[in-house]
């Protein structure tokens, strides 16, 4: 059985359907992209696997893990292993990096019935990821992403899924607003935590990523459905030729 | 003149300029200044019987203040003003001794505690203080005069700064002050661990309903050049019973001290509680006033700070958190009187329920005060529909070099962050309550004293988890109201 399987999903924000009957089976040690034009509905597949409540789910089924994804709460999606990268990672000020991070990892852990880390525990696995994502360790006493570059921030989200260790993680455009350096580091990332028990969804408008993850299935996604699924070769194919072709009717939405 | 208003209040009869709908509501305080009158008259010397005397004339000939006051537009006081709290003798409170000791200080350097508006050496600590902190019971300095309590004479500091004329509560408070702590710094001395004022509201046993105890503490904090100290003022209620406190802070800091005060609010929901905190700050003075306020049924804090020398730093921070039917008013008025003189207000508000708060902040710089720098920042969460906060900025500027900037915002918690918590785990409650945390944390933060930011970070703490338990603080993100103003003036 597949880790995750997404049945004929239709999503809604402030009463607009976005996602119009999406399917897509993804399995442990897979990765899927997804890409598609602005406002074909990646970033709302992202939230809805995330379970933000904003965005209602009207139809369809979601099975994670063999339960119903839907029933979950954010946090308890979380500490069943499902990750979100954001697209725009939020500044929390006044709570430490390493604080926020040591009990978002506690809060998993109890969820799991394992002992708490303590502090001791904690800063050397730290340490050592920050160093994997190339971060400077001053960062780890400021407050979660407050005054990071987008850059920062975008690698802060990286050196979270690499400390809490999910068993399915989405990112969302993380690519997009990084310079080539920070493009790598972030990839280098990634592929770092690529698993067996471990699948990737990589939301992203731009092929460019897919240059340093290697990804195993890509899906195009129009107007709140897959229009299209294929191999990495897919992606190339609509870096050279748009997304116009794949359009199952004329209708894009505008971003 | 003199003499006959003594008569006439000896006589029990306010004076003819009283208005008439003040007259039931003074009675009880006329009766209290007569009562105390009665008592001090004969000990106290004459200078001070003289500020009594324009105090109270003062009071009584305007009253409470009412939402016509600019000053009060947003506290209606009519309700407190028909409350006939009365002034309580000196008596016996050994008995308190176990009742105050959760409210202690942990790493104060000494602890003066007052009752009902007496000094209770019974419950004080204060056998570890250096010599370079004098201290006294107010009363007693004022009695003893200049030659063993008070070098260097009270008398030039008490009731030199506070405004009895713009102030009706420092004008009843120096009418009607029973005692408070006289602190004064030696020069040049360091006092590392802070001293601990604990002024206490306690109901008495057998007390006739109706019969809320008044007290008006007035504490003199006097820091000599180039000293260092932090005063921490704490006021608390033992009983469920209403109490009104009125106190008054004078605190002197010479050329080159470094003081912090902190001000603590946390009496029970039926209180009224008035303080008035008036720096005078000497050249390269660097003073900070810290104000927590967590209880308190109807509260007013007034901090005004005169920067008086050139180059003065002050810091004015505050965090106040209401609930339920709470009303915190926080009254700043920051003079700039010379130049290169820097401020900073900071003030955080959380108000759930259907707690009401307001933010006066008034910033003055007068004429000589050239490359003045003064901010002021407020920031308010609402917790649900029916809390509300009025903030209002107000800036004078009379000098033409100066850089001024305020800004206010009101919000609610934020949907994003609260997501982006759970998103990472942290279970919906525990989300809300260290986001509130976060918030207030950046108060906490600005308190530089280790021993006070400990004590305030556990009250505050517990504080918020009761916020956090109750229901009507969850309110839903769907009706954000949310209102920006920030703005810059830079002439």
């Amino acid at each position: 059985m597949a880790l995750l399987e997404i049945e004929n999903l239709h999503a809604s924000v402030d009463g607009h359907e976005i996602l119009k009957g999406l399917t897509l089976s993804v399995n442990a040690g897979e990765v899927h992209s997804i890409m598609g034009p602005n406002g074909s509905g990646k970033s709302t597949l992202a939230q809805v696997l995330a379970r933000r409540e904003a965005y209602q789910v009207t139809a369809g089924t979601i099975l994670y893990d063999g339960k119903d994804l839907l029933e979950m709460s954010p946090e308890e999606a979380a500490c069943e292993g499902v990750f979100l990268a954001f697209q725009y990672p939020v500044e929390i000020p006044g709570i430490g990096n390493a604080y926020f991070l040591r009990s978002a990892m506690n809060a998993v852990r109890k969820h799991r019935g394992e002992d708490e880390l303590d502090a001791m525990d904690f800063l050397p696995l730290y340490k050592e990821r920050m160093k994997l994502l190339e971060m400077d360790e001053k960062l780890m006493n400021r407050s979660v992403n407050e005054g990071f570059s987008g850059g920062e921030k975008k690698r802060n989200e990286i050196l979270q899924l690499a400390m809490l260790e999910p068993k399915l993680a989405i990112l969302d455009e993380t690519d997009s607003g990084l310079d080539i350096d920070a493009l790598r580091i972030v990839a280098q990332g990634v592929n770092a935590m690529r698993a067996r028990d471990r699948a990737f969804v990589v939301i992203t408008h731009y092929q460019r990523l897919l240059d340093y993850i290697k990804t195993d299935f890509v899906h195009v996604l129009v107007d709140g459905k897959i229009a299209l699924s294929g191999g990495p070769e897919l992606a190339l194919e609509l870096e050279e030729r748009g997304y116009a072709w794949t359009e199952a009717d004329e209708q894009v939405l505008p971003a | 003149m003199k003499r006959t208003r003594k008569t006439r209040i000896r006589n029990g009869h306010l004076t003819q300029d009283n208005k008439a709908s003040n007259t039931g509501q003074l009675a009880g305080y006329l009766q209290a200044y007569g009562q105390l009158r009665a008592e001090r008259h004969e000990r106290e010397p004459l200078w001070m019987q003289q500020l009594r005397e324009d105090a109270w004339e003062r009071f009584s000939a305007r009253g409470f203040p009412t939402t016509h006051d600019e000053d009060w537009r947003f506290t209606n006081l009519a309700s407190v003003a028909k409350i006939p709290f009365r002034r309580v003798l000196k008596s016996n409170v050994a008995h308190l001794a176990k009742e105050i000791e959760p409210f202690r200080l942990p790493g104060a350097l000494c602890q003066l505690v007052f009752v009902n508006g007496h000094f209770a050496p019974e419950l004080s600590e204060a056998d570890s203080v250096p010599t370079s902190l004098e201290w006294c019971a107010l009363k007693r300095a004022v009695d003893c005069g200049i030659e063993s309590c008070a070098p260097g004479g009270i008398e030039q500091h008490l009731g030199r700064y506070a405004d009895v004329r713009r102030d009706v509560f420092a004008a009843l408070n120096t009418a009607l002050w029973d005692d408070g702590a006289y602190l004064r710094i030696r020069r040049g001395a360091v006092i590392d661990r802070p001293v601990h004022l604990l002024y206490v509201s306690a109901g008495e046993a057998g007390q006739i309903a109706g019969q809320q105890i008044m007290t008006h503490p007035r504490t003199v904090i006097v820091a000599e050049e180039h000293s260092h100290a932090s005063v921490v003022e704490d006021y608390i209620s033992i009983g469920d019973e209403a109490a009104f406190s009125n106190a008054v802070t004078e605190l002197v800091a010479g050329e080159g001290a470094v003081v912090s005060h902190y001000l603590v609010e946390r009496e029970n929901l039926a209180s009224f509680n008035v303080s008035t905190l008036r720096i005078e700050q000497a050249r390269a003075a660097n003073v900070s006033s810290h104000s927590i306020l967590l209880g308190g049924g109807i509260v007013r804090n007034n901090v005004h700070p005169v920067l008086a020398g050139e180059g003065t730093e002050c810091l004015i921070n505050g965090l106040f958190v209401g609930a339920g039917r709470q009303h915190l008013d926080n009254y700043m008025l920051v003079e700039h009187a010379q130049p290169h003189g820097a401020s900073r207000q900071f003030y955080n508000g959380i108000l759930a329920g259907e707690a009401r708060g307001v933010f006066h902040g008034r910033i003055v710089v007068h004429k000589d005060a050239q490359k003045t720098d003064a901010k002021q920042t407020n920031r308010n969460l609402l917790l649900s529909d029916s809390a509300r906060i009025d903030t209002k900025p107000q800036l004078e500027i009379y000098a033409d070099d100066v850089k001024c900037t305020h800004g206010a915002t009101i919000g609610q918690i934020e949907e994003e962050q609260l997501f982006y918590l759970r998103s990472r785990g942290f279970p919906e409650r525990e989300a809300r309550n260290l986001l509130l945390y976060a918030f207030a944390a950046e108060c906490l933060d600005r308190m530089k004293e280790p021993a006070v930011r400990e004590f305030a970070e556990a009250l505050i703490r517990a504080r918020l988890g009761d916020l956090v338990l109750t229901k009507d603080s969850a309110g839903g993100a769907a009706e954000v109201a949310e209102e920006k103003q920030s703005w810059e003036e830079v002439g």
